[in-house]
C-alpha cells in the first residue's frame, strides 16, 4: 500500500509541475462530456416529452377512431358504438387561450376517465376512485405537467380563464403529464372549446382495433402505432446526436494528446519508478487511478457544463420542435439520476478509450531504453505507415457505404467514414507534403524550418485532425443549412402565391363563406381546398383537393412530372405527391398509389412531384372532384384567396366583420412567409450553436498542444538561438511553422468540407428528410470560416509564441547544461 | 337482495376487519346519505314504473341468477347485474355532468371454470342506463330487454353479457306475478332501521346458450331476478353477509340473508315463497344456518359448504358449492356462484371475507 502510494504520488507530481497539461487533460475530457451530454440531454427531455404525449392515455400509444378530416362528430356515436360493443372512449380536444397569457397556446383534452381503454390508466398512474370523482365531480380537475404549470407563472388550484370567458377546473400539477397539455374531465372540457355534445375522437381499446374492425359511417380507424411523433421527429434528434459524438471525438483527441505527451515527459520517471523496484502492474494500477481520477473530475465538470448547454439551447430546440412538429417540449430540462449517472460513466469510458494507448505503452515500456528523438521519429515514420493504413481503409469504407447504403444509419457510416479517413490521412498527407518540399529547398534555415515541421507533426497532429474534422464540419453543415435556406426561400416564394388564406371553423362555416365570398367584388379567385389525413403504407400524410386553377400550373414547381400534368390531374385518375412521400414510399412517375378511402382503396397514378420541404408528413395533390367522389362528406379546410395586395387589409377586416373568425383562421400571405422561415431559421439555431461550438473545441485543442509542445521545443530552438538566430526571428519562424501547418490544414479541409456538404444534401437530407437539396457553394461564407480558423490558429499560438520570446538567454543556455 | 354495493357504501365507514384493504367507494365518496331520499315503510309498489330507476336514492341494482344445465348434465350458473351510483342527492344534470355512475358485473361459472367481467359507465350519455318503458338496463353491449311482443314488462326478456372468455344470451319467461320481500316490499337489514325496497321474479324459465373459452353449451334452468333500492348504508358494526336464493324442486322458492356483525351475532331473515307465489317472511328463530366447510381463495378462508334447517317449513339441506371457486376477482372482490342441494339449486353470494 505504501509503495502505491509514493508512486501515485511521484506521478501526480508531474501535474503539479505541468499545471497546463493538466488542465488540458481536465479541458479536453470536460470539453468531450460536456457536448455530448448536452445533445443527449436536448434529445432525451424531447423524447420524454414525446412519450408521454403518446402515453398519456394507458401507457401506450392509443388506436383512435375520427372523421377524415379530423372534424367534431356528434357525441351519440360514443354511445352507439358502445352499445355494439366497440369498446371505445370519447375524447375532445382543442386549443385554447388564457386571459392575461394570451401568447401561449395550450392543448385542451378532454377525457372520460371511466371508460378508457387499455390500463386506463392516465399520466402514468392508475386513477384511484376518489381522483376520479374529483376529476369529474364539479369544481373538477385540470391535470397539467409541474413545468408547464411553472412555465405559465400559474400555482396549483388557480382556475384560469379561457379567452372566450370560460373557467377551467383547479390545477393539479402532475408529474408524467405531457407538458403544454390540459387535462380535464370531457364534461368540462366541452364548453370551454365550444363542443358541447360533440367529440373530436373516440380512443378504441388496442387488441380490438387490431383485429381491423370497419369503423362506423364517416369514422375512420387510426391504429396507435399510426400517431407516433418519435417516428416523425427520429431524423432531426439523430442529426444532433450525430453532432454530439463529433464533438465528443474531437474532445477524446484532446484528452489522447495530453495525456499521450504526460507519458512521453514522464518517460524517465516511470524507468526511475522501476529501477526502485515498482512491480508493471503496480505502475499500471497508479496510472490507471490517476485516469480514473482524471476523467472523473472531467466528467463531473463535462456533466455540469453539458446541462448548463441543453438549458441554453432547449427553448430553440423545443421551438424548432413546435414549428415543425406540433411537438411540445416544455423549455425547462428535468433529468432523471439515471441520466447524470450515464453522462459519467460515459465520460468515464471516453477517457480510459483515450488513454488506453498511453497505458498501453507504459505497460511494455523497456526499462532501459533512452528517449531518442531520431528514434522516436522513425518509429513515428512506422506509426504513420500503418495511420495511412487505417485512413485508407475507412475511405473505402466511405465509398462502400456510399455504393450499397440506402438508409440513415448507412449515411451516417459514409459520413464517419470519412471523416475518420480524412483525419488519420491528415498527418500521412502533410507528412508526404513536406517532405516533398523539403527536397527542394536550398536555404539551411529553410530546411531547418521544413524538417523541424516534421519533427513537429506527431505532437500538433492531432489538434490538426481535430481543427481539419470542426473545419470541414462547419463548412459541410454550413453549406447546407444556407443551401437549404436559399432552396427554401425561393420555394416559399413560388408556392405561396395566394395573398390571403381563411381556414373555416366548422363545415357550417365553410358553406357560409364559399357563398360570401362568390360575392365579393375584391376577390379575384377562389381556391378552396380539400384536406383528408391518411396513412399511406403506415405513414401519415394529408391529401388535398384542388380546383383547376392557372395558379397552380403557373405557381406550383415540379421537381418531376409527365407531359401536361396539371391537365392530367384536371382529367385522368390521378394524383401529384411530396418528393420525401415518394421516397418514402419508394414510388416514381407513373406508379399508382393505394389510398385507403371509406369506400375502398384508390389507386390512382402519379403524374407529377413536388418538393414541400419542412413538412415531415407526406403531401399528396388530387383533383377537388375526384377526393370528393370518395371522401364525399368533406367540407372546403381552407379558401385560398387571390386578391390585389392592396386590398387584403380591407378583405381581412370584412371577413372578420361577416364571420367571427379568430385571427389565427386568417392568415396573409406575409404572416406565412414570416412563419415559415421562422420555424426555419429555428430549426438550424441549435445545429449553428453546436457547430460553432466544435470549432471553439478544435481552437482549444490546437491551442493546448502548442503550450505543451512550446516546452519541450527550447531544447531545439536553443541550437538555432546559439548559431545567432534573434529571439524574434525565432518566433517568427514558429509561427510560420504553425501558420504553414494550419493552412495545409485548412486548405484540405475545404474539400473534405464541401465533399461533406454534398453527403449532408444528397445523402443524409434524402434519408433523414425525403428531400435532395442542389449543392450550393458560398464562397464568402467559406472565406470567412477560413478566416475564423486562422483566427483561432493565431489566437492558439499567440500565447506559447509570447512565452518563447520572452525566454530569457539563461533558459536557453541552461538547454545545453541539462542535456544528458 | 344484493347486498354487495351496500359493502361498496360502507366500506369506508365501517372498519372490515376481514377485508384485507379497504376499498374506496363512489357512492360513499357522495355527498351525506340524508339528503337522499329514503326508505320507509308503507310504499305502493307501482309496476312497469319500478321496473326504471328510482331517481333521488342512491344506489339501485337490476340483478339477475340463473341455474342452468345442458343436454349432457353439465351444470351452470349466470349472473347478470346493473348498479346505479348516484355520486350526488338532487336533480342530475344533462349530458357528462350528469352525476351516476353505473356498474356492470357479469359472470359464468361451471362446475371447472369461473369467469367475471366487470363495467363502468357515466350516465348522461347514454352508454349505460335502464328505463321503464319499454323496459331496458344496459351497461355497453350488456343488456338486460323485454322482446319485442312481449305480454307485459317482464313476461319475456333477453339476457346478455360477454366477457374476455365467456359470454351469455339467454331468454327468460315467466307469466307469474312478482314478489315484494319483507313488508309488502320495504326489506329491513338490521335492527337499526336500515332497509331498502325489495323486489323479486324467482319464477322466470331460462333459454338460450353459455359459451366458455369458446365452447357453446345450450342451456335451460329456472333464473331469479331481483330488484332492490334505497339510500342508507348499512350500519357501523355490520361486516358482511351472506345470501341464499334458492329454487326448491317442489316448486317453492326461498330468498334468506344474514347481515353479520363485528360481534359474532347477525341479523338473519328471508322470504319463503310458496309454489302461488304466496310469501310468508321468515324471522332469526325460524331459520338455523350453520358453516360447515370452508375454501381458502386469496388467502381467505369462504365457507362454501352449509347447513340450512327452516323447521317450520321442513327443509333441512346442505347447501354445495357447484364450483368453490367462484370468486369474482373484481375492483371489489367478493364470492357468488351456483350452488346445489338435496332437492333443488340455487345462488350464493358471500361479501365481506
Amino acid at each position: 500500500m505504501a509503495i502505491f502510494y509514493w508512486t501515485l504520488r511521484a506521478l501526480l507530481s508531474h501535474w503539479r509541475r505541468h499545471p497546463v497539461q493538466f488542465f488540458s487533460v481536465l479541458t479536453g475530457l470536460w470539453l468531450a462530456t460536456a457536448l455530448l451530454i448536452g445533445v443527449q440531454a436536448l434529445n432525451s427531455q424531447a423524447r420524454d416529452s414525446y412519450a408521454r404525449a403518446s402515453h398519456l392515455i394507458g401507457g401506450e400509444p392509443q388506436a383512435s377512431l375520427g372523421t377524415p378530416d379530423g372534424a367534431s362528430f356528434p357525441q351519440d356515436v360514443f354511445a352507439q358504438l358502445r352499445r355494439a360493443g366497440w369498446p371505445v372512449s370519447p375524447v375532445v380536444q382543442g386549443r385554447v387561450q388564457l386571459k392575461g397569457l394570451g401568447h401561449v397556446r395550450l392543448q385542451l383534452m378532454g377525457i372520460d376517465p371511466l371508460s378508457l381503454p387499455g390500463s386506463g390508466a392516465v399520466a402514468g398512474q392508475r386513477m384511484s376512485q376518489a381522483q376520479m370523482m374529483a376529476f369529474f365531480d364539479p369544481p373538477g380537475r385540470t391535470w397539467i405537467a409541474p413545468q408547464t404549470l411553472q412555465d405559465l407563472g400559474l400555482h396549483a388550484g388557480q382556475q384560469p380563464i379561457t379567452l372566450n370567458g370560460h373557467a377551467l377546473p383547479p390545477l393539479q400539477a402532475q408529474a408524467d403529464m405531457a407538458p403544454g397539455l390540459l387535462l380535464t374531465d370531457i364534461g368540462f372540457a366541452q364548453p370551454v372549446l365550444e363542443m358541447p355534445d360533440r367529440l373530436s375522437r373516440l380512443l378504441v381499446d388496442k387488441a380490438f382495433a387490431a383485429g381491423q374492425p370497419t369503423p362506423p359511417a364517416g369514422l375512420q380507424l387510426k391504429q396507435g402505432e399510426d400517431n407516433n411523433l418519435a417516428r416523425l421527429t427520429e431524423s432531426f434528434h439523430l442529426n444532433l446526436d450525430a453532432l454530439g459524438f463529433l464533438s465528443f471525438v474531437v474532445g477524446l483527441f484532446i484528452v489522447h494528446a495530453a495525456i499521450g505527451l504526460a507519458l512521453e515527459q514522464r518517460r524517465g520517471l516511470l524507468r526511475t519508478l522501476r529501477a526502485c523496484g515498482v512491480s508493471v502492474r503496480l505502475l499500471i494500477i497508479s496510472l490507471g487511478v490517476e485516469l480514473g481520477v482524471l476523467s472523473l473530475l472531467g466528467g463531473v465538470l463535462g456533466v455540469a457544463s453539458g446541462y448548463l448547454l441543453a438549458s441554453l439551447l432547449l427553448p430553440d430546440v423545443a421551438a424548432s420542435l413546435r414549428g415543425l412538429y406540433g411537438a411540445e417540449v416544455p423549455g425547462q430540462l428535468s433529468l432523471s439520476p439515471w441520466w447524470w449517472g450515464a453522462g459519467l460513466g460515459l465520460s468515464l469510458l471516453g477517457a480510459l478509450l483515450a488513454g488506453a494507448s498511453s497505458l498501453w505503452r507504459a505497460a511494455r515500456l523497456p526499462l532501459l531504453a533512452l528517449a531518442n528523438a531520431q528514434a522516436w521519429h522513425e518509429a513515428h515514420g512506422r506509426w504513420l505507415r500503418r495511420q495511412g493504413w487505417v485512413a485508407g481503409t475507412a475511405l473505402v469504407i466511405a465509398v462502400l457505404a456510399l455504393w450499397f447504403g440506402h438508409s440513415l444509419a448507412a449515411g451516417f457510416v459514409l459520413m464517419a467514414a470519412l471523416l475518420l479517413g480524412a483525419a488519420l490521412g491528415l498527418p500521412v498527407v502533410l507528412n508526404g507534403l513536406l517532405k516533398a518540399v523539403l527536397g527542394r529547398s536550398r536555404s539551411v534555415l529553410g530546411q531547418w524550418f521544413l524538417a523541424d515541421c516534421r519533427q513537429q507533426l506527431p505532437a500538433l497532429s492531432l489538434a490538426l485532425m481535430a481543427l481539419l474534422l470542426a473545419l470541414a464540419a462547419n463548412i459541410g453543415a454550413g453549406s447546407m443549412t444556407s443551401g437549404f435556406r436559399h432552396t427554401f426561400n425561393n420555394w416559399l416564394e413560388q408556392r405561396l402565391t395566394a395573398e390571403l388564406y381563411l381556414n373555416p371553423q366548422n363545415p357550417a362555416q365553410a358553406q357560409q363563406l364559399s357563398r360570401w365570398l362568390a360575392q365579393q367584388p375584391l376577390v379575384q379567385t377562389v381556391l378552396p381546398t380539400w384536406q383528408v389525413a391518411v396513412q399511406l403504407q403506415g405513414w401519415p400524410a394529408d391529401v388535398f383537393g384542388v380546383v383547376d386553377d392557372p395558379t397552380y400550373r403557373q405557381h406550383w414547381p415540379l421537381l418531376e412530372a409527365s407531359s401536361e400534368p396539371w391537365d392530367q390531374l384536371q382529367q385522368g385518375d390521378t394524383l401529384m405527391l411530396s418528393e420525401q412521400l415518394a421516397r418514402r414510399l419508394a414510388v416514381k412517375l407513373g406508379d399508382t398509389l393505394s389510398i385507403p378511402t371509406p369506400q375502398g382503396t384508390w389507386t390512382p397514378k402519379i403524374v407529377g412531384i413536388y418538393a414541400d420541404y419542412g413538412n415531415p408528413k407526406g403531401h399528396v395533390l388530387v383533383n377537388s372532384k375526384h377526393l370528393l367522389t370518395h371522401w364525399p362528406t368533406l367540407s372546403p379546410a381552407r379558401f385560398n384567396l387571390r386578391v390585389s395586395p392592396s386590398d387584403v387589409a380591407l378583405l381581412t377586416r370584412e371577413v372578420q366583420r361577416a364571420f367571427a373568425l379568430d385571427d389565427s383562421r386568417i392568415v396573409d400571405q406575409q404572416q406565412l412567409k414570416g412563419w415559415s422561415s421562422q420555424v426555419f431559421e429555428r430549426t438550424f439555431a441549435a445545429t449553428a450553436a453546436l457547430n460553432s461550438l466544435t470549432l471553439g473545441v478544435a481552437g482549444v485543442a490546437l491551442f493546448i498542444s502548442l503550450l505543451t509542445q512550446s516546452q519541450s521545443r527550447l531544447g531545439q530552438l536553443a541550437p538555432l538561438w546559439a548559431l545567432g538566430v534573434t529571439r524574434r526571428q525565432l518566433m517568427l519562424l514558429n509561427l510560420g511553422q504553425t501558420w504553414l501547418l494550419a493552412v495545409l490544414t485548412l486548405v484540405l479541409a475545404l474539400p473534405l468540407g464541401l465533399l461533406l456538404a454534398w453527403c449532408l444534401d444528397a445523402v443524409i437530407n434524402v434519408q433523414a428528410f425525403g428531400w435532395r437539396l442542389p449543392l450550393q457553394v458560398f464562397p464568402w461564407q467559406l472565406a470567412q470560416l477560413l478566416g475564423l480558423a486562422m483566427v483561432a490558429t493565431l489566437l492558439a499560438s499567440a500565447w506559447p509564441l509570447w512565452q518563447l520570446y520572452r525566454s530569457r538567454p539563461a533558459d536557453l543556455l541552461r538547454t545545453f547544461a541539462n542535456e544528458d | 337482495m344484493k347486498i354487495k354495493c351496500l359493502l361498496w357504501m360502507c366500506c369506508l365507514l365501517v372498519a372490515c376487519d376481514k377485508a384485507p384493504e379497504p376499498q374506496e367507494s363512489f357512492a360513499g365518496l357522495g355527498s351525506d346519505a340524508a339528503d337522499f331520499a329514503q326508505v320507509v315503510p308503507g310504499k305502493v309498489f307501482s309496476f312497469p314504473e319500478d321496473h326504471g330507476p328510482h331517481q333521488g336514492f342512491r344506489i339501485e341494482w337490476w340483478y339477475v341468477t340463473a341455474n342452468l344445465k345442458d343436454a349432457q348434465g353439465n351444470v351452470f350458473g349466470v349472473q347478470w347485474t346493473l348498479f346505479r351510483n348516484a355520486l350526488k342527492a338532487g336533480p342530475t344534470e344533462a349530458s357528462w355532468r350528469d352525476s351516476t355512475i353505473w356498474l356492470g358485473h357479469a359472470a359464468v361459472t361451471s362446475a371447472t371454470h369461473h369467469y367475471a367481467a366487470e363495467r363502468f359507465a357515466r350516465g348522461g350519455v347514454g352508454q349505460a342506463g335502464a328505463q321503464a318503458q319499454p323496459f331496458n338496463a344496459w351497461i355497453d353491449d350488456w343488456n338486460f330487454v323485454t322482446r319485442p311482443g312481449a305480454a307485459s314488462s317482464l313476461a319475456d326478456m333477453q339476457l346478455k353479457a360477454s366477457g374476455a372468455q365467456f359470454a351469455y344470451d339467454l331468454h327468460l319467461t315467466s307469466s307469474r306475478s312478482l314478489v315484494l320481500q319483507g313488508d309488502n316490499g320495504y326489506s329491513r337489514k338490521s335492527d337499526q332501521g336500515q332497509a331498502s325496497y325489495y323486489y323479486s321474479q324467482p319464477f322466470f324459465s331460462a333459454s338460450g346458450s353459455v359459451t366458455i373459452d369458446g365452447e357453446v353449451y345450450k342451456v335451460t334452468g329456472p333464473a331469479w331476478l331481483d330488484r332492490e333500492w334505497s339510500s342508507q348504508p348499512l350500519s357501523a358494526g355490520q361486516t358482511g353477509w351472506d345470501w341464499f336464493s334458492l329454487h326448491l324442486d317442489r316448486g317453492e322458492q326461498l330468498m334468506l340473508f344474514r347481515v353479520r356483525q363485528a360481534d359474532g351475532a347477525g341479523y338473519l331473515t328471508g322470504t319463503w315463497i310458496d309454489a302461488q307465489g304466496q310469501t310468508q317472511t321468515l324471522h332469526n328463530a325460524d331459520i338455523q344456518l350453520t358453516p360447515l366447510e370452508t375454501t381458502t381463495i386469496d388467502g381467505r378462508k369462504i365457507p362454501t359448504r352449509w347447513s340450512l334447517k327452516i323447521p317450520g317449513k321442513q327443509l333441512d339441506i346442505i347447501t354445495q358449492a357447484v364450483n368453490p371457486n367462484a370468486w369474482m376477482n373484481l375492483s371489489i372482490p367478493y364470492w357468488e356462484g351456483p350452488v346445489r342441494f338435496d332437492g333443488g339449486v340455487g345462488y350464493l353470494e358471500m361479501t365481506g371475507y
